[in-house]
């Protein structure tokens, strides 16, 4: 009285461990499919590129003759640009988030603004480019200065840093929190005190991941009119500007061949600024995880 | 001790009409988690230096009235409270109450021994900095005798910069209990505060508790039977959000009056 046939069973044992085996394989294919294609565009670049990444590639300015032209306008415009969207970003997205995560009260409407958020999170960038163009550039007479190329970019990156943060906010163990208040904490007090220290490294690597989405981007600029040729450094929050996507795309719409090893050089550049800042965001967050 | 002063003057004053004042008396106390009706009609008085023990099974409302006595319970924000609940007379469930005046004088010990990530030293000066105290020097004099009233100054006192997670479960907890000392509190509530602890460290904060009544009225939320009758005066039986029976502990415990709390602390059931 056996309800099972061991024969069948047995007899069944090859096939399925061949599925076993070919699942393995699609999956490593699918995985490497990837990081093929990314290695390809890696080593095109490198070689290209590295012909022209000589330090006066980081002094010069744009040029219209390809040995002469550098990075340097680019590479400030840049960092005026985080100058402003960092700080900006990240004071409106942290308190938007300590409003909506410790003071709101949870209700339909906080819940449909929770829904926008996450939602704003992902709209096309050169929607906010619009945004900006009518907001910062047109409304507020900002022209097409670094500011208003700043403002822009905050906005893109806000909704990521409100949740980012929100996430954050949220781990931060409720037992800690209670124990402020069981002292006689104002909520205050115990947001200062307890929940902001132990929230800061996830605050902190969210803000930086979507500082370097922020670095990369290239429509909002566009539509807001930032230059693509510039041969000057910003000196105020006034002046008109380029950031390195920008000054690349520019060099690859270029028709002489030798721009387009340029542009390669830049891409370098810009990889290698937008490694170091996900690898900073690493380093915080695995410094300061596990700490309960 | 400028609350311990307040307190036995309080004691004198009362001496000629209540050989113990009532540090705690409940009225007719009612709570409700949105529609969940979860206390009903409590009433008792809970004595001073006195430790009063809250038994019950699971789900009964034991931690929700110790934390209603304090206002914590107000941090649940679908929370609802009807009847009165006095501290030394005055209803602390009126708007005119502060809670943050409240809980300076109420502290809590909580279920699992809850440190914050810091050092030993900023854990236990935590209550006293948020009410405004910087002199150094007092700081130190008042870590230094919660950490002693806590009975873990000898373990601690060489390493008052570490972090307090390095400590054990037990030491942890203790860690706590002076932190909420350092307040200099009238009444200590603890909810359930071995329940994540090992036998050793349980016997050491049950020792601990005994040595604190001396100064402080106790108010403590126990699954184990067997701590409420070694460790408490009073004890008071909460089943499904009703006070069954608020008695003596030996009287409790040999001779209840009512026939549940007789069924449950024989262990027929919860």
């Amino acid at each position: 009285m056996e309800l099972i046939n061991r024969e069948k069973v047995v007899k069944r044992i090859e096939t399925r461990l061949l599925k076993n085996t070919l699942s393995k394989w699609m999956f490593l294919l699918a995985a490497s499919f990837g990081l093929i294609v990314l290695g390809v565009l890696l080593y095109r670049i490198f070689t290209q590129g590295i012909g022209y990444l000589d330090s006066g590639f980081f002094t010069n300015f744009a040029s219209r003759r390809p040995e002469e032209a550098g990075i340097k306008a680019a590479i400030f415009g840049t960092i005026w640009l985080m100058i402003i969207t960092g700080p900006v970003s990240i004071i409106l997205g942290v308190g938007c988030a300590i409003y909506l995560e410790l003071y709101a009260r949870k209700n339909k409407l906080t819940r449909f603004i929770q829904m926008n958020i996450s939602n704003l999170a992902g709209v096309p960038s050169i929607v906010f480019g619009l945004l900006g163009l009518t907001v910062f550039v047109r409304m507020m007479e900002m022209g097409r200065s670094v500011l208003a190329g700043g403002l822009t970019m905050s906005l893109l990156i806000l909704p990521i840093i409100v949740v980012a943060a929100q996430e954050a906010l949220r781990s931060v163990p409720k037992e800690l929190q209670e124990a402020s208040y069981g002292m006689g904490a104002t909520k205050w007090q115990t947001i200062v005190r307890v929940i902001l220290p132990a929230a800061i490294p996830g605050i902190l690597t969210g803000g930086i991941l979507a500082l370097s989405r922020a670095v990369g981007e290239t429509a909002p600029l566009i539509m807001i009119g930032a230059l693509t040729f510039v041969a000057f450094v910003p000196e105020s929050i006034w002046s008109g500007f380029t950031v390195m996507p920008i000054q690349i795309f520019n060099w690859t719409s270029r028709p002489q061949a030798a721009f387009h090893d340029v542009a390669a050089a830049g891409i370098i550049v810009l990889l290698f600024m937008l490694i170091l800042m996900n690898s900073i965001a690493i380093i915080i967050r695995n410094k300061f995880s596990k700490r309960y | 001790m400028l609350a311990t002063m307040e307190r036995s003057n309080q004691q004198e004053m009362n001496v000629s009409n209540a050989p113990q004042p009532n540090v705690f008396e409940v009225k007719d106390f009612n709570l409700w988690y949105g529609n969940d009706h979860a206390l009903k009609d409590i009433q008792f008085d809970i004595l001073e230096n006195n430790v009063t023990a809250i038994i019950g099974p699971s789900g009964c409302g034991k931690s929700t009235f110790i934390k209603s006595l304090n206002r914590m319970v107000e941090l649940v924000p679908s929370v609802r409270i009807s009847g009165e609940l006095l501290y030394r007379g005055r209803n602390i469930l009126s708007s005119k109450y502060g809670v943050e005046e409240l809980r300076t004088k109420v502290g809590m010990v909580f279920q699992k021994p809850n440190p914050f990530p810091k050092s030993i030293y900023e854990n236990v000066a935590y209550g006293p900095r948020i009410h405004g105290i910087r002199d150094k020097k007092l700081l130190d004099e008042i870590v230094e005798t919660s950490l002693k009233g806590a009975a873990i100054w000898d373990e601690v006192k060489d390493r008052l910069g570490e972090n307090a997670y390095g400590l054990s479960g037990g030491q942890q907890q203790r860690l706590c209990i002076a932190r909420c000392l350092a307040i200099e509190p009238d009444v200590i509530l603890m909810d359930e505060p071995t329940s994540a602890l090992d036998p050793i460290s349980t016997l050491k904060v049950e020792e601990l508790v005994q040595e604190l009544k001396k100064n402080f009225s106790i108010i403590i939320v126990t699954h184990n039977m067997q701590q409420a009758a070694r460790i408490s005066d009073k004890t008071a039986f909460f089943l499904s959000g009703e006070l069954i029976e608020y008695n003596e502990t030996s009287t409790m415990f040999s001779n209840p009056d009512d026939k549940r709390t007789e069924d449950y602390i024989t262990g027929r059931f919860g």
